[in-house]
């Protein structure tokens, strides 16, 4: 795990290992990172939101749950993008396969199932008023 | 570097890609700021951090995003522009955390 930190900070390591590829791969692939990163840093405005424009919800302290929620997977998609930028580059540079992820089906499917939590809430709520 | 026409205007491309980051940090920056703005020590605190996080990103991505030419790519600016959104991240879970206390 070490390794990987060191590697992504390490530009001349990565300079070093295969043939220099085509800039426009290069290009692609720092556009897929910045594409990632936007999408952490919407989860993590999500969250910043949640927590300052919901209203109180049924459940004590729900509010909180989902604004650290979406804060925490936010800065998750960062880390997973710088690392999957890394090793999208290195296989490029060998020629090698691209590495496969299952991450983007895992955050659809956190991602469904809290919207689904949130709409039995919010359901939840509308029935209690009554 | 220059070889010529380049159907896809990549270098074009990266650059946008480059400032719509910038403006998403900036929004998410305005959000903290505001969550942070309560008038008392520890929220001034936080939304000090959460500025300084701004300017480092914005000092970060502003070469990437102008400029003609072939762009730059890869380098430790990636690393460093994930640094900052996790602790944009970390510096919101405090805020949140803090409104329990």
């Amino acid at each position: 795990m070490w390794e990987a930190i060191r590697r992504w900070f390490d530009p001349a390591e990565l300079g070093s290992v295969g043939e220099t590829p085509d800039y426009r791969f290069s290009l692609a692939n720092e556009r897929t990172f910045l594409a990632w990163l936007r999408t952490g840093l919407a989860l993590v405005g999500g969250g910043l939101a949640a927590a300052q424009f919901l209203p109180p919800l049924p459940m004590s302290h729900l509010r909180e749950v989902i604004a650290v929620a979406l804060l925490l997977l936010g800065a998750a998609v960062a880390i997973r993008a710088v690392d999957h930028w890394s090793r999208t580059e290195r296989a490029i540079r060998l020629g090698q396969e691209l590495p496969a992820s299952r991450f983007p089906a895992v955050l659809a499917l956190a991602v469904g199932v809290g919207a689904l939590l949130l709409v039995v809430a919010v359901l939840m709520r509308a029935v209690g008023e009554q | 570097m220059s070889t010529g026409r380049d159907p896809g205007l990549q270098p074009e491309r990266t650059r946008l890609a480059w400032r719509r980051t910038l403006l998403t940090v900036t929004v998410v920056s305005v959000l903290a700021v505001r969550l942070a703005s309560t008038g008392d020590a520890t929220g001034a605190l936080i939304a000090g951090g959460t500025v300084l996080v701004w300017g480092a990103l914005l000092v970060l991505c502003w070469p990437r995003g102008t400029g003609t030419g072939p762009a730059r790519t890869g380098g430790r600016t990636l690393p460093l522009v994930t640094v900052g959104t996790v602790v944009l991240a970390l510096l919101g879970v405090l805020l949140v955390l803090r409104g329990l206390w």
